[in-house]
């Protein structure tokens, strides 16, 4: 993989921000987009916009083909067996709360058990304190290794057979701890819960198996991984989805319509109420081929290795804590503080170089509370970033250090 | 040492001196007007304590966690409230807010001090919810003692 090639490949990576060249670190909050993507959503637009699966005309069946044939890319990427366990919705906050809207409200009752971990994004914790509340089951929490990792042991004493649902991220948007997915799903089933994976993190950087996995349902966002805002995925196996209700209802996702009652259409569209992301789904779909045409076990080593470069140098700061696993541990995510200078300031003073990183709580509060922090910066890494854009973040970050350290001199 | 120009409008000396010595940090004691406000984008919180007697500020202090510039405010606007009628401290918000989306401001007879240290912000827009914070807890205050 030659990273400059690939920077061609992405118009906005190419100009200066406050002067310098811009140099992105926060693809964990969204990625940028290839070319490739950006012509498929204009030659959509350009020649084929219509609506999907009504038309008899010409342009309705190019966006039909268009539609469907981005939900088979999606399947054979994830390596899901059939397209009806595909579905698009908005991203994967949409996705989980569909799982506990639907199959939760189904299946969890008062003295049942939610499982998750105190690493998870707001959109794996919220759904389930909802639906806790509505049922009356109890939310509970695999703990964390002092390293933010988790440990087998805990995870098979915190699954009971009281569990219903074990929802866990597969990759964490700030400590970037892989998690044992299969093992944590092996765990799950043998008592009697369904296992659901956020692969928000995950899915973009490394190769994703969701059979291998065993996966009840997956979620992820389209764009974080190249694809287009608005446009993300639940998989869910078929025999869980049939089960399940809609909780959007109207156009679209109707059999057969009375005027007092209704049926539904069959899997995967009973879940896609209203005129469907079209054009969100074939700008996901060419993504996933630019993705593939790379190789996404290429994708996950040079992330690897940025974020061990990275790790290497910021080791070498006084006053600089790194959050999260060792450097051959861990995805492309780098999160750290440095002693004197809060993460605003930080990144007030990175982005004036021209270097963007996120600061904040990355949605992820009950995390900081366990690392008791306020908030973090974040540096993530995508297949587009290059050593000589750590160099220049280590760089800005020395120098932030050394002005606010000043003011505490 | 020096950022550059467009930093240097932003970290004021005066700024990074509230930051590193705050006015009014602290508890005020026995019963006071609390006020817990947060800025959840970013986690900056702030507990604004006020005694307000006859109509006046009497004592204003503030604790919380945050970055240069929402705490610098929060030091900068205790010390200038403490002692105001309660209509004037309303009255230098509303001038700090017209100065953070950039308008012309009349402080009439009113005195900003060192406040006027923080118009760099206006360059820097993601960084105007943090200057801010304590301001709008202020104001929270304030409306709710009125209305108590």
């Amino acid at each position: 993989m030659n990273v400059q090639d690939v920077r061609r490949q992405f118009p906005i990576l190419d100009q200066d921000v406050n002067g310098q060249p811009l140099v992105y670190l926060d693809s964990a909050a969204t990625s940028q987009k290839p070319k490739q993507v950006i012509e498929a959503l204009e030659d959509y637009y350009n020649r084929y916009n219509s609506n999907v699966h009504r038309g008899v005309h010409t342009l309705g069946s190019m966006a039909t083909d268009g539609y469907e044939g981005a939900r088979e890319k999606v399947r054979k990427f994830i390596g899901a067996s059939s397209m009806e366990e595909i579905v698009f919705l908005r991203g994967t906050t949409t996705a989980i709360n569909l799982v506990a809207g639907s199959y939760g409200r189904a299946n969890v009752g008062p003295g049942d058990e939610i499982v998750i971990t105190p690493m998870e994004h707001h959109s794996n914790i919220i759904p389930w304190q909802q639906l806790a509340k509505a049922t009356g089951a109890t939310l509970t929490y695999i703990p964390l290794q002092p390293d933010g990792s988790l440990d087998l042991e805990d995870v098979r004493n915190a699954i009971t057979e009281k569990a219903k649902i074990v929802s866990v991220m597969q990759v964490s948007n700030v400590l970037g701890t892989i998690n044992p997915i299969k093992e944590i799903a092996e765990i799950a089933h043998e008592n009697g819960a369904v296992m659901v994976v956020d692969g928000a993190q995950s899915v973009p950087h490394m190769k994703v198996d969701v059979q291998d996995l065993d996966a009840d349902f997956f979620a992820f966002s389209g764009h974080k991984m190249c694809g287009p805002t608005g446009i993300g995925v639940l998989y869910g196996k078929k025999h869980l989805l049939n089960a399940m209700e809609p909780i959007e209802f109207g156009g679209e996702m109707i059999d057969f319509v009375g005027l007092q009652d209704s049926t539904w259409k069959d899997l995967p569209w009973k879940f896609e109420g209203g005129t469907p992301i079209i054009a969100g789904a074939i700008g996901l779909g060419a993504a996933i081929d630019f993705l593939e045409e790379i190789g996404l076990d290429n994708i996950e080593a040079h992330e690897k290795r940025l974020a061990q470069y990275a790790m290497e140098k910021l080791s070498k700061i006084d006053g600089v804590t790194v959050y999260g696993p060792g450097p051959n541990d861990r995805a492309g995510i780098v999160t750290f503080n440095a002693d004197d200078v809060h993460p605003h300031d930080l990144a007030t003073v990175l982005d004036s170089d021209g270097v963007a990183v996120r600061a904040g709580h990355h949605c992820a509060q009950p995390l900081m509370k366990w690392l008791e922090v306020t908030a973090t910066a974040r540096a993530s890494f995508y297949l587009y970033n290059t050593e000589e854009d750590v160099d220049k973040f280590v760089d800005s970050l020395h120098k932030a250090k050394e002005y606010f350290g000043d003011v505490f001199g | 040492m020096s950022l550059g120009n467009n930093l240097d409008t932003l970290y004021r000396q005066v700024i990074m001196d509230h930051y590193k010595n705050p006015r009014n940090r602290g508890e005020l004691e026995g019963d006071t007007l609390k006020v817990n406000m947060n800025n959840p984008t970013c986690g900056d919180r702030i507990q604004l304590q006020m005694r307000v007697e006859d109509n006046k500020i009497a004592d204003a202090k503030f604790n919380g966690e945050g970055c240069s510039i929402s705490l610098s405010s929060a030091s900068m606007m205790t010390q200038s409230v403490k002692g105001l009628p309660v209509e004037d401290a309303l009255r230098m918000s509303a001038l700090f807010s017209d100065m953070m989306l950039g308008k012309e401001i009349d402080p009439a007879g009113l005195d900003l001090g060192d406040i006027e240290a923080l118009q760099g912000v206006t360059k820097f827009p993601a960084r105007i919810k943090c200057a801010t914070l304590a301001w709008k807890a202020m104001e929270q205050g304030l409306h709710e003692e009125e209305q108590a």
